[in-house]
């Protein structure tokens, strides 16, 4: 790996120490959800009920970690963001593990 | 950006689910011409980017969220097919594991995020920056890159939500998916964005660009004359 590459892993990595900014801000700015990615007790409050196909189809998938957070990351603010940030690191390595394998069986096959 | 489940009617996410599939092979043919080892792990490590960038929710205060996506520096770098793949592996791992845009909205996130996104930085980069020398108009390319991606991604989802209530609703017209009509949709997703989350893209973009000039210029794809 050349030095370049470890500085590069190393900007990752304080990337990944710093993901909780972005659980925090919103927070303290109290900005709400992103547009059009309300849930479903948002959308009934918006709207005074909840469309037909939404509810049959937002109920579809189970997510393991939900929003970035780890299953009973307890409720305080430092478990809170410990659990940001393994669920960021988690992502992390999942996402990079899975492109470098998916890259390698997909290169071109002559050598440079 | 990530549209749950629930939002699209059938008969826009399963066009759109297509019309990502086509993509795919299409970049995985040209990946399989192109992708050269020393490539790989840059390509791993922008696809962690991508992914971690989108951890940083931006609050505009009172109202809403928004983030970066990092596929406009990874269009610019690797170029726009090897972006299309990471970016769609990020968002593809975002809806299974971390329940971040739907099962159903794969297709239509992957489109807006992982084809657009790249897609028009890379064009608006070779536009503004061609192969000149000129710094000035590499790093302007690469802002207006990030910003009009970004923007381009935003728009179509808006797009795509805002036609719900046209094309699904039951006989006394209540909408069966996303709710709100165009003239509503797109003000709001097109405003946030190119009043503030468009710009963060574009200075990342700049400025991730200008840290790979000063140290591998030869491997930015977008300055190498290649066509997309």
């Amino acid at each position: 790996m050349t030095t370049f590459q470890k500085r590069l892993l190393l900007f990752l990595f304080i990337l990944a120490i710093l993901t909780p900014a972005g659980m925090i801000l919103p927070e303290v700015f109290k900005a709400g959800d992103a547009w059009g990615e309300w849930g479903i007790d948002t959308i009934q409050e918006m709207l005074g009920f909840v469309p037909e196909g939404m509810k049959k189809l937002s109920e579809l998938w189970k997510a393991p970690l939900p929003d970035y957070s780890l299953p009973d990351d307890g409720q305080s603010l430092s478990s809170q963001i410990i659990s940001y940030i393994l669920s960021g690191i988690i992502g992390a390595i999942i996402t990079g593990g899975i492109i470098f394998i998916f890259a390698r069986l997909n290169k071109r096959k002559v050598k440079d | 950006m990530h549209i749950p489940d629930g939002y699209l009617s059938p008969q826009t996410y399963i066009p759109l689910y297509g019309a990502s599939v086509v993509f795919w092979g299409m970049a995985m043919k040209r990946l399989k011409k192109e992708l050269s080892d020393k490539e790989i792990p840059y390509l791993a490590m922008a696809g962690v980017f991508s992914f971690l960038i989108q951890m940083f929710n931006i609050p505009i205060p009172g109202g809403t969220t928004g983030h970066a996506v990092g596929a406009s520096i990874t269009a610019l770098i690797l170029g726009p097919w090897a972006a299309l793949i990471a970016v769609s592996t990020v968002l593809i791992i975002q809806a299974l594991v971390f329940g971040d845009g739907g099962i159903t909205a794969i297709g239509a996130n992957c489109f807006n995020m992982a084809v657009v996104i790249p897609f028009v930085s890379y064009w608006v980069f070779r536009l503004i920056a061609g192969n000149r020398d000129s710094k000035k108009r590499v790093y302007t390319g690469a802002f207006l890159a990030g910003y009009t991606g970004l923007t381009a991604g935003a728009l179509l989802t808006a797009i795509e939500f805002g036609i719900q209530p046209l094309i699904a609703h039951d006989q006394t017209g209540n909408p069966l998916y996303a709710p709100y009509p165009l003239k509503i949709a797109i003000p709001a997703m097109a405003l946030e964005h190119m009043l503030l989350f468009s710009i963060i893209e574009g200075i990342l973009t700049a400025g991730i660009l200008r840290y790979f000039m000063k140290h591998e210029p030869q491997s930015v794809y977008a300055l190498k004359g290649g066509t997309a």
